[in-house]
């Protein structure tokens, strides 16, 4: 970045007249320019729905058609999990298979606060939040204790944690979760402006701002101290406990915090997908969290939210496709040779090739 | 009276799979720090050759051969993924799981794609599908077939690793890897071999699990996979005895919670698992790498001492 960045502002001819402003006015265009990408991504995001446009083989209908909000919706929050996920993987270097323990918590947790306790949408989901960060730091406490294994004991402590919850749904204890079915959305504790194919684009709103908010939320923390040591733990967490700070800490502190934006999703899956599914609860829900960020490029800005959107448009349209194969087949196969051939995912491939 | 020795018994058998699978499991990543999570894809490829080739011959003899199809599959699948995969990326721990990662979501889906999503029937032989009376209990005979096997299994690693030269640099490598090595050992082999070894097991455990459970589906050895994760942290890695022990207090627990808890042994089962993770000992305070770190170097010191 530097490096392209002086030789442009140095010759006198033929630069554009605003290289040529006084420092301050310099200053002031760099330290817009980070901003200058993810505005123009989020008004592209926000036009979509503005747009009749039709392309043929990516998309069943027009641009603003339900069925395209909807997918494009599904894209979104899928690309905000991922990035979510990534502040314990890519970022602190926690390898956790069990997050879809919270996103399905977040989804059933709503669902059921809505029938069970009769709370309309928004007091369910803040409540369910609660529990769920509650959950999150007594599981994560636990999770991070394993220190037999290192950071793999880790990995299979919270996989178990998610399988108990998984077995849990699936067994449909008292007919609350619906077993295998899962639970239809409880249309009546949601307001009426997200319920409905017509209001579609609601939802998809929803959904941007869900992903607005993550990508805030975790790309602040993770330029502030707290985003340092966990990066510093990431890379050397004996450094960091010699340097005097608790590494265990900091890294409840990324676990808590990635499961309740994961809590936060579950509650967007329950909306855009209308039912809560025991798919979410599965432990390859999971796994596929990880290839989105591995395909993506794990620990950088955009990777995740990339690698999830695209692994979710593929997902769902190449069983539209007809190829007479699972898309897993695919999307698997992709991941292992991707971890081969691209190994910073796919935003590093561009990056390569530029430099 | 009679519940409790067929709970025993089912329990013990189950213990008996999960001890095959984590075995493997505990062998690979004592050795080479790989969390095999295709170790489970193993398994269902397995135990579906072993399902055509029972369903082709048919009786007895077509579940003998069932069982070394099964077997093989599982060894040629783990030694090609080494050689081809795995290999390339020694050292690189994290890139390692991923590709044993997307393994293990690609080929279920192969799987289910040739075979479908539904589960079928595993073709049990009349002598292994009727049930011997044990203290008043009526008990399946495939129960006692499955503990018989896993304790044949079980001595067979003890002999492996105590009694041949490549046991011994097994053995060795778990311990210190860098250390072998530094001897002029050649332990990428000791890694083709511990792979492929638990391969052949995870195969072997597919075809018993088809028994057990008397069905397949594409993704029963995923599930059977977390159990497995579950047996390791218990029981640690070494020695393979204290797998076979947690193993056992897995399948036991799960059982009799499945029976007295009402249905609830799958959670019992992890609530053991947390128990288990809490009460360990933390020798004293700092970080858990130094911890680690103190652990793993006092019984290296002690045997250095005993050489000298």
């Amino acid at each position: 970045m530097t490096a392209t960045r002086t030789p442009r502002a140095t010759p006198a001819a033929p630069a554009p007249a605003v290289k040529d402003a006084p420092g301050a006015e310099d200053g002031l265009l760099r330290r817009l320019r980070p901003a200058t990408v993810p505005v123009a991504v989020l008004l592209v995001l926000a036009l979509l729905p503005y747009s009749a446009l039709d392309i043929p083989v990516l998309l069943d209908g027009p641009v603003n058609s339900p069925g395209s909000l909807q997918l494009f919706a599904l894209c979104l929050v899928f690309g905000a999990l991922a990035l979510g996920y990534d502040l314990m993987f890519g970022r602190t270097g926690l390898l956790s298979f069990g997050h879809a323990l919270y996103i399905a918590g977040g989804s059933y947790g709503t669902q059921l606060a809505m029938t069970e306790l009769g709370l309309g949408l928004l007091p369910a989901a803040l409540l369910t939040l609660l529990l769920g960060a509650l959950a999150a730091f007594v599981l994560g406490a636990v999770s991070l204790r394993t220190l037999a294994l290192g950071s793999v004991g880790f990995a299979m402590v919270t996989l178990a944690f998610a399988q108990a919850g998984s077995i849990y749904v699936e067994r449909n204890p008292g007919g609350l979760t619906g077993g295998e079915e899962g639970l239809p959305l409880y249309v009546d504790g949601v307001p009426d402006a997200l319920v409905g194919v017509q209001n579609t684009v609601n939802v998809y709103w929803l959904a941007l701002a869900y992903l607005v908010l993550v990508a805030g939320v975790v790309w602040t923390v993770t330029a502030r101290p707290a985003g340092r040591v966990w990066q510093a733990i990431r890379d050397n967490e004996q450094r960091v406990a010699v340097l005097g700070r608790s590494p265990f800490a900091h890294k409840l502190g990324a676990f808590v915090l990635a499961s309740s934006l994961a809590v936060l999703g579950g509650v967007l899956h329950l909306l855009v997908t209308a039912g809560a599914t025991p798919h979410t609860s599965t432990p390859e829900f999971t796994l596929t969290l990880l290839v989105m960020v591995v395909l993506g490029g794990s620990g950088t800005r955009w990777g995740p939210v990339v690698g999830g959107v695209l692994f979710t448009y593929l997902d769902q349209r190449l069983g539209g496709w007809d190829l007479g194969v699972e898309p897993m087949l695919i999307l698997g196969s992709l991941f292992v040779l991707a971890v081969y051939l691209a190994p910073g995912g796919i935003t590093a491939l561009g990056r390569r090739r530029n430099a | 009276m009679d519940t409790l020795v067929l709970l025993t018994l089912t329990g013990l058998g189950l213990g008996a799979l999960y001890f095959l699978i984590a075995s493997g499991l505990a062998l690979i990543f004592g050795l080479m720090d790989v969390l095999n999570f295709a170790h489970g894809a193993f398994l269902t490829v397995s135990v579906y050759a072993a399902w055509r080739t029972a369903e082709t011959v048919g009786g007895m003899p077509g579940l003998l051969l069932a069982a070394v199809v099964g077997t093989l599959t599982g060894l040629l699948l783990a030694a090609v993924v080494e050689l081809v995969l795995i290999r390339r990326l020694y050292g690189r721990v994290k890139e390692q799981i991923l590709v044993t990662v997307g393994l293990s979501l690609a080929v279920p889906a192969l799987v289910q794609t040739v075979w479908g999503a539904d589960a079928r029937p595993f073709p049990v032989p009349d002598a292994l599908s009727g049930t011997v009376g044990v203290l008043g209990a009526r008990v399946p005979v495939n129960r006692f077939l499955l503990i018989a096997v896993a304790l044949l299994v079980l001595a067979g690693i003890h002999l492996f690793l105590s009694r041949t030269r490549y046991g011994l640099i097994v053995r060795a490598g778990v311990e210190d890897r860098a250390m072998v090595t530094a001897l002029g050992i050649d332990v990428t082999r000791a890694f083709t071999l511990v792979f492929a070894l638990g391969g052949a097991l995870a195969g072997l455990a597919g075809v018993l699990g088809g028994l057990y459970f008397g069905s397949l589906s594409p993704h029963q050895g995923t599930s059977l996979l977390v159990f497995a994760f579950v047996v390791v942290i218990i029981g640690g890695l070494v020695p393979i005895t204290s797998v076979a022990l947690s193993a056992l207090t897995v399948g036991l627990v799960q059982q009799y919670a499945n029976y007295y808890a009402g249905g609830y042994g799958d959670l019992a089962v992890v609530v053991l698992l947390a128990a288990v993770v809490l009460s360990r000992p933390a020798a004293g305070t700092g970080s858990p790498l130094t911890r680690l770190r103190r652990a793993l170097t006092t019984p290296r010191t002690r045997s250095a001492g005993g050489t000298a």
